[in-house]
């Protein structure tokens, strides 16, 4: 037998196996069949990525080093999750009510969607979690190494480093498949929920089995065990308590603060009362992880020789026992519990990285522009996929250079250590309205400084990165700038030294600056909205939207968050705006909740910026400034109100502009009607005139003369005829007198009948494109009515697109029970000031004429009222668009058609 | 020798109409039926007499109207203008453009013929 | 600051929601304490407290928090629920 092949081969299969696993929940999701995929207990399972390989392997060599001190770790999680009354319940609420996608995200947005602040945070929690990624990649790459060591077949050692990298490599393609599927993080990861939940009953599982394997396989029984750790060098409880609470309160920080945290416990949150359940299960689930930690330690103390690396005595036991099969189980559980970690520290990284790093950089570099032309759903997702891969990538280099040397919870208190740093910000964000922008750039900063420089850089060893006589003899040899005793606190455990002065700087910097500048108007306005979210969810940012173009927010949010869900948002709030079409009125309310929408996908300072690229300047509304104001001074109040009169007037003004001149218009439109329809009566009756006159009055006309004569005064006539039986048309609809033809067909064979009846003759340059799969409906209603529209909508084209090689291209979609005909040109469309009145009639584009009397599409728009359904223009696409629209009574299935 | 007209006119029929009645009044008629180059036809033709209608493809007949009066050479020529739009504003338009008289369609041959002939004699 | 004062008493069910709220913010404090009680035992040479012993209260008193809070976040949401649905009966049964 040789483990290492095996062991191999049963890595590879569990990948595939969580690959599988993902991919079905993902595609089980999309089909909304998913509900049971996110249940409490999945929920549980998913915030154990706190127990990453440190916790594997790590647990029983800090045991095995300091006792019972490991125990800390777990301590103060547990602590965290039972209290969550106090925190984790507003938090989950806050992240869920402002779409907040990363811890970053959440900070930023507190603080007046800062993006400074969001990309020190970001910066911050790179350097974080890097040596922790490193953590998992060296855990990984040491237990492979046991293995190797162990197997007497294998010739040689495999190189470490490959190994790590073959394993960085991986995960990133995990990560990018699964984690990157969507844009928005409001549409969760699934299938890496699943993925996570399923590894921590594997790592569980693992542990538990080792646990028992040892306390009543080698150690013979529980008696047997106490009294083994009883006789073992861990068996006094010698733990200081200064590190006791501090470690304690510093991965009760950790938890909170972790980004990979953040991100499994509200963003991917989908239902809060999960909290409940999560508040008992995952202490629960904690305890079982620890359970066994001590023993395992203990045994491994006296079995194995000494010089063996207590970090690996999970694996090292069941090997020297020669259980080979619980050995590569507790393998799994290992790599399990690294991978997790690494895959959403990646993704919640990631986002954070492309929302305030790249995507900013990007809008910058594009000027105004981009926000406009580019695709930027494209740009955002690439930026995801680079991130994890240089993040991840960020890892494997720490691990090189730092040499894998360290033992792991050495690391992994580092990284604890660094994101604790957000822990000030984040509580007084949460909790403390008065807390500031300011505030909290100071305190992110001075703590950074602090833990960099007593914690992070002494990490490398005494004197790689800092020489050995900083340590010695302080910074620029200032005896009280030793990193292990700063201000001269001598003598203290430096992991509690550098956590206390670190995190107490933090505090009091960011206290203090707080209270001593003022924060801006939208900064108070989501304080008051974090600190009071449980008091009123609904929130108030503001933004006037005087300047606002409609269709060109309708352009960028299509490229953002699709075309669909886009148009479904724009025409949603025209319906609540009592606004026919797809255009609303930019509102503050509207513009609002379309900038909440986006910053699901990019974040909400991106997404601030780009709105108000769009809109311009950003201001406070009038309910804002009132809310501010009830607690400053009254004058505030007295000016705010001035300023909503003046908005409120401003706003009334200019939908009286836009009526007055819809009228003007409509006045205008209707003299040029009355001068085209005179035109058209009075053409065809001058020759008639003229003709019956000649043939009245002139003597001597040849047979063939009076033959030619009464047949252009009959043509003219027929003329006549049809033109006042337009009128007519268009005059019966309108009064609604209209007797329908109900009939049977296939959408397909109406358009063909419609494209031929429309055809422009052999010279015909207009390209029409369709989908004929999707146009495979059966309708039950007036047919040739409905041709009618199709037809006109076609020749419309024909007269209209001015594109080189003109081209039409009609798709069909079922949406919801409604049937939706699109019909899209490519030329320049109409301008969107003439998009509100051409469908009144008599309307025409322009000067030029082209034919008909502007009757066309007002009798096109009164049949598909008289049929149920609807027409409308429609804005942002690549040139004239119309959309005819059939209710559900009228179409069904071919497969329900009896004849 | 007859006296000649263009007739600036893009109806057909309305052409063949009012060409018979002249030319069995004895005027040489000359048609044209665009509006993008009917200023050049003027040119070519030199005529006694034109007869212009508003509403012409490419170009108003307001627009050719004003480019003949501009003309030092055809600035008193007679023009008739005739229309099928019975608005008051564009008779109005008629008179400003430079038009020496003006004529609603539908109109009676005899109404043609006397206003033709008035204003060739004056 | 003025806010509108509440009713000075609460109703059964209302009183009873609030001290388990009461209840669920205790708990984190009485379980620090708790996870604390052991440095107050010897830790000096030979004099000191077990590892075993001191691993056996630690899974003791975590064991009962995780019960505590399991019992407390069912309690309420139970309350909650119930609160909600006395608000729509009475709305309606007006």
């Amino acid at each position: 037998m040789a483990p290492l092949n095996v062991l191999v081969l049963v890595c590879l299969t569990y990948v595939a196996f969580l690959f599988v696993v993902a991919f079905a929940a993902d595609h089980a999701a999309r089909r909304g069949r998913g509900m049971w995929l996110r249940s409490p207990i999945i929920y549980t399972l998913s915030l154990s990525i706190y127990c990453t390989a440190w916790t594997f392997y790590g647990a029983v060599g800090f045991a095995a080093r300091s006792g019972l001190e490991f125990a800390t770790i777990y301590l103060g999680p547990t602590l965290v999750m039972i209290g969550w009354w106090w925190t984790l319940r507003k938090m989950v609420r806050v992240g869920r009510s402002q779409r907040v996608t990363s811890i970053a995200d959440l900070i930023s947005s507190r603080y007046g969607k800062s993006n400074t602040l969001a990309v020190c945070v970001t910066l911050l929690a790179v350097i974080g979690t890097t040596p922790y990624i490193a953590l998992q990649l060296q855990s990984v790459t040491l237990s492979f190494a046991t293995f190797a060591a162990s197997d007497p077949t294998s010739a040689e050692l495999p190189d470490q480093q490959s190994t790590a990298l073959w394993v960085a490599l991986g995960l990133t393609l995990f990560t990018i498949l699964f984690g990157t599927r969507n844009l928005d993080a409001n549409e969760r990861h699934h299938g890496v929920v699943i993925a996570i939940a399923l590894e921590a009953v594997v790592k569980l599982f693992a542990l538990l089995a080792v646990g028992v394997f040892v306390v009543w396989g080698l150690a013979g029984g529980i008696s047997e065990t106490i009294a083994r750790i009883d006789a073992s060098p861990i068996m006094h409880w010698e733990v200081s308590g200064g590190r006791w609470v501090g470690l304690t309160m510093l991965s009760a920080a950790a938890f909170l603060c972790l980004p990979r945290m953040f991100q499994v416990m509200v963003v991917e949150n989908e239902n809060e009362d999960d909290l409940r359940t999560a508040a008992w299960a995952f202490p629960g689930y904690l305890m079982l992880m620890s359970l066994f930690v001590v023993p395992i330690a203990a045994i491994g103390l006296q079995t194995m020789p000494a010089g063996v690396n207590p970090d690996l005595f999970v694996l090292t036991l069941p090997l020297h026992a020669g259980r080979d099969g619980l050995a590569i189980l507790s393998f799994i559980g290992g790599f399990s519990s690294a991978t997790s970690m690494v895959i959403v520290a990646a993704i919640a990284l990631s986002t954070m990285v492309s929302n305030h790093v790249v995507m900013p950089l990007w809008l910058w570099a594009k000027g105004g522009t981009a926000v406009m032309s580019g695709d930027v759903r494209h740009v955002a997702l690439m930026a995801r996929r680079l991130s994890i891969g240089g993040i991840v990538f960020l890892g494997y280099l720490y691990f090189r250079v730092s040499g894998g040397g360290e033992s792991l919870a050495a690391i992994g208190l580092v990284s604890f250590a660094g994101v604790a740093q957000f822990l000030p910000a984040l509580m007084g964000g949460l909790f403390w309205r008065a807390a500031n922008r300011t505030g909290a750039i100071s305190g992110l900063g001075v703590g950074f400084v602090v833990w960099m420089y007593s914690m992070f850089l002494p990490s490398f060893g005494t004197s790689s990165i800092l020489p050995q006589h900083i340590f010695d003899h302080g910074l620029f040899g200032l005896d009280w700038l030793r990193p292990y005793a700063l201000f001269g606190a001598e003598g203290m455990d430096p992991l509690v030294h550098a956590v206390m002065w670190s995190v107490l700087l933090n505090t009091a910097v960011f206290i203090c600056v707080s209270l001593l500048t003022f924060p801006r108007p939208v900064e108070r306005l989501q304080g008051a909205q974090f600190v009071n979210v449980f008091r009123h969810s609904s929130t108030a940012t503001g933004w006037s939207g005087d300047l606002a173009r409609s269709e060109d927010l309708m352009i960028m949010s299509q490229r953002i968050i699709g075309s669909r869900q886009a148009q479904a948002l724009f025409s949603g709030a025209a319906q609540c705006q009592g606004l026919a079409g797809y255009l609303p009125e930019p509102t503050p309310d509207f513009l609002l909740e379309l900038e909440r929408e986006l910053s699901g996908s990019v974040g909400t300072a991106t997404a601030h910026a780009m709105i108000s690229q769009i809109v311009g300047g950003a201001t406070v509304s009038v309910e804002d400034l009132l809310a501010v104001a009830d607690e400053t001074a009254q004058i505030m109040e007295y000016s705010s109100r001035l300023e909503a009169k003046t908005q409120e007037q401003a706003r009334t003004a200019r939908q009286l502009r836009a009526a007055n001149q819809k009228l003007t218009q409509l006045s205008v439109q209707k003299d040029s009607f009355l001068s085209q329809i005179s035109h058209e009566l009075r053409t065809p009756m001058t020759s008639i005139r003229a003709f019956s006159e000649i043939l009245r009055d002139t003597g001597g006309l040849s047979p063939e003369e009076q033959a030619k004569y009464s047949t252009i005064i009959h043509d003219e006539a027929v003329r006549l005829t049809r033109l006042l039986d337009d009128l007519l048309d268009l005059s019966v609809l309108e009064n609604g007198q209209v007797v329908m033809n109900t009939q049977t067909g296939r959408l397909a064979d109406l358009l063909d009948r419609t494209i031929a009846a429309a055809g422009g003759g052999e010279a015909d340059s207009l390209e029409i494109k369709r989908d004929r799969d999707k146009e495979d409906v059966v309708l039950t209603t007036d047919l040739d009515r409905l041709a009618q529209v199709f037809i006109n909508l076609i020749a419309n084209a024909r007269k209209y697109c001015d594109a080189e090689t003109p081209c039409l291209s009609i798709s069909t979609k079922q949406d919801g029970a409604e049937l939706k005909i699109d019909f899209v040109d490519n030329g320049s469309g109409i301008a969107t000031d003439q998009q509100s009145v051409i469908f009144e009639k008599f309307a025409q584009i322009g000067a030029t004429k082209a034919g008909g009397a502007g009757l066309g599409l007002a009798i096109c728009r009164e049949i598909m009222t008289r049929l149920g359904g609807d027409i409308s223009y429609l804005p942002g696409q690549s040139g004239g668009a119309f959309r005819v629209t059939l209710p559900a009574s009228v179409v069904s299935s071919p497969a329900d058609e009896t004849m | 020798m007859n006296k000649k007209v263009l007739l600036i006119e893009d109806e057909p029929n309305i052409i063949e109409a009012v060409s018979f009645i002249l030319s069995r009044d004895g005027w040489d008629v000359k048609t044209h039926s665009n509006g993008h180059d009917a200023v050049d036809a003027v040119r070519n033709r030199h005529p006694d007499l034109i007869i212009l209608d508003v509403m012409l493809p490419g170009k108003s007949g307001f627009e050719i109207l004003k480019e003949i009066r501009s003309d030092q050479q055809f600035a008193l020529t007679p023009v008739l203008m005739l229309t099928a739009r019975g608005q008051v504003k564009d008779r109005e338009m008629a008179e400003k453009a430079g038009a020496s008289r003006y004529m609603t369609k539908p109109f009676s041959n005899a109404e043609v013929l006397d206003a033709v002939r008035s204003m060739v004699a004056q | 600051m003025k806010s509108k004062p509440g009713p000075l008493f609460l109703e059964q069910r209302a009183y009873r929601r609030r001290r388990m709220a009461d209840a669920a913010r205790v708990l984190p404090v009485l379980g620090a304490i708790l996870f604390s009680v052991p440095l107050l035992w010897g830790q000096d040479g030979s004099g000191a407290a077990l590892t075993t012993k001191v691993m056996l209260y630690l899974f003791v008193i975590w064991g009962l928090l995780v019960g505590l809070s399991a019992v407390i976040s069912r309690k309420l949401r139970e309350e909650e629920t119930r609160s909600a649905d006395n608000q729509t009966q009475s709305k309606t049964g007006v």
